[in-house]
């Protein structure tokens, strides 16, 4: 790959289901390295963009480059530089781990060590377990490991922890973390904000098929710049003061308070609170 | 799932020069992985391998003793009836109930997103059809020459004849199968119904179930234009030749068998070329 190219571009994307449009006209860059969050409702057309990117489906508009091939019209070797993990995707019950991710890394012309992959999803004690006996947080972590076995140098993670336990996503978004530092590319969907602020370097909001918002995590929807409520413990009540400029009013009461103020709070729109009001309508 | 020091190490290489593997090893690999899933899988051994012999073992200890005046017993007849019964069992109801649930719990839609090539996929398949179908055969003939004294052939005619019936008969039933694995909404929901049915229909009219000289000419005839009773028929001239005074005509019509058998491979194979699909139909 070039190392100036990007490794996903999209210019003006659109699919139509039987007229009806489901992405209607998605710009998307996302550079080599780089971790990217799709965020947005169900049915806001964000399993269509990343499939259309993944190659599974065909686009109705708009010019696709995916590591600098058409996903479209690409072949074996191009698969073998991408990574899908799906959304759903359970089989082979009675194989073990270690068949299934050993039979998958035979797909590719330099796979990574099964057991090193199995190792990084955490499930070595289970290598030798058949599929069916594995709970619903090990089988989707297999699902990360088959997405992984080849080695890419992009991956697809479609709502990757939806069912972990909170300890399993946070364990997991350390692989993420790993995965990114070793120059991986990511481009992942999700429900959860906390999970995109954690992971993203950026990300973009989708609506009724369309972007309403990119950025990163700290700046969506200008919530870096939106004014900011500062709160401090004033004798017995609470005194709170919204403001676009918090670090004056801090000082003032610094110097106020000679030194701490009692109970300070800065505070801005939670990401939630910006991506509730982006997807709600109001944008 | 910890982030041990194996991560660290994990940096994205440069593959694109490496060459992709050969569509015969990764055909080989999926045949082992095919034929480990099946043979672990106590639903498809009991319903699809031991079914034809629990049917034989029945089937001759009810009607096996009559002779028929051709010089074989009924059983004799059965042998060689469920050896085509349990070819087509081993590939067409194989094939079609575990693709379809394959593409419903969307292995083949993973399977498509890796850079498997299509051929090994079905590399691999046929690999584990011809396998559960000698095995099958080696059962039943293990079971007519134990309890219904089974002679088995000598001549190498009789045992090319069962080698081109048995390739071809597990061709055209396999590409049926794979064609049938599209056709029921939900593997789970209608699958026997719309996959294993007309299979088990078939097997009563063409000559597995039912002796075919006891079943009624009009349902001869439409079992004629089906490959079961083909398959059946062929079977049974390597098996019991001695009965062919039992057949329609009195002849065992290799010629026939031969150009119904090779014109459903070919049906089989544009079945299949025009409606499989890798993901299903809720998917799109």
């Amino acid at each position: 790959m070039n190392a100036t190219s990007p490794a996903v571009r999209a210019r003006g994307l659109r699919k139509n289901y039987g007229g009806v449009p489901a992405v209607s006209g998605i710009d998307l860059e996302i550079a080599p390295g780089e971790v990217f969050a799709l965020l947005g409702p169900n049915g806001a057309g964000k399993t269509t963009t990343v499939e259309i990117l993944e190659g599974y489906r065909d686009r109705d508009g708009g010019e696709v480059s995916v590591l600098d091939e058409d996903p479209q019209r690409a072949g074996r070797a191009w698969r073998a530089r991408i990574g899908i993990v799906l959304q759903l995707a359970s089989d082979a019950p009675e194989l073990t781990v270690a068949e299934m991710v050993g039979n998958f890394a035979g797909f590719y012309p330099s796979p990574r060590r099964p057991a090193e992959v199995i190792d990084l999803v955490g499930l070595t004690d289970k290598a030798r377990a058949r599929i069916r006996t594995l709970s619903g947080g090990q089988q989707r972590r297999l699902d990360v490991a088959l997405g992984l076995i080849g080695g890419p140098e992009l991956l697809f993670l479609d709502e990757p922890t939806t069912g972990f336990d909170p300890e399993a996503r946070r364990a997991f978004w350390d692989v993420i973390r790993a995965l990114s530092g070793g120059g991986v590319t990511v481009l992942l969907t999700t429900h959860y904000l906390d999970e995109a602020a954690a992971l993203a370097d950026r990300v973009a909001v989708l609506r009724d098929g369309l972007i309403v918002a990119e950025g990163r995590p700290a700046d969506l929807g200008g919530r870096s710049v939106a004014e900011a409520i500062v709160s401090w413990q004033d004798r017995d009540s609470t005194r709170s003061m919204r403001t676009a400029e918090p670090t004056r009013v801090v000082a003032g009461l610094a110097a106020r308070y000679g030194g701490e103020v009692p109970g300070l709070t800065v505070t801005r729109p939670s990401l939630e609170d910006v991506y509730l009001e982006l997807i709600g309508g109001r944008s | 799932m910890t982030a041990t020091t194996s991560t660290e190490t994990y940096i994205v290489t440069d593959t694109s020069r490496t060459p992709l593997p050969s569509v015969w090893r990764v055909g080989w690999s999926r045949g082992q992985v095919e034929l480990k899933a099946f043979f672990r899988e106590r639903q498809a051994v009991v319903f699809i391998l031991a079914m034809p012999a629990v049917m034989l073992v029945l089937l001759g200890a009810i009607f096996g003793g009559e002779h028929t005046g051709s010089g074989a017993t009924i059983g004799d007849i059965y042998v060689a009836g469920l050896i085509g019964g349990g070819v087509m069992a081993t590939s067409y109801q194989n094939l079609g109930m575990s693709i379809a649930f394959e593409r419903e719990r969307f292995t083949l839609k993973r399977l498509r997103g890796t850079p498997m090539p299509a051929a090994a996929y079905f590399g691999g398949k046929i690999i584990q059809v011809i396998v559960a179908a000698i095995a099958e055969v080696a059962v039943l003939l293990i079971i007519g020459v134990a309890f219904y004294h089974l002679q088995l052939p000598t001549s190498g005619t009789a045992w090319w004849t069962f080698t081109w019936v048995f390739v071809l008969g597990v061709a055209a039933c396999s590409l049926l199968g794979i064609a049938a694995s599209s056709l029921p909404r939900s593997a789970a929901r209608n699958g026997v119904a719309v996959i294993t049915l007309p299979f088990v229909v078939l097997q009563f009219i063409s000559g597995v179930y039912v002796p075919f000289f006891l079943v009624p000419a009009w349902l001869r005839g439409i079992a004629s234009v089906f490959p079961l009773e083909w398959m059946c028929r062929g079977m049974r001239s390597v098996f019991v030749p001695q009965a062919v005074t039992l057949e329609p005509g009195h002849s065992w019509q290799h010629g026939q068998t031969a150009l119904v058998l090779s014109a459903w491979v070919v049906a089989g194979l544009v079945l299949c070329l025009t409606t499989f699909r890798w993901q299903n139909r809720q998917d799109r």
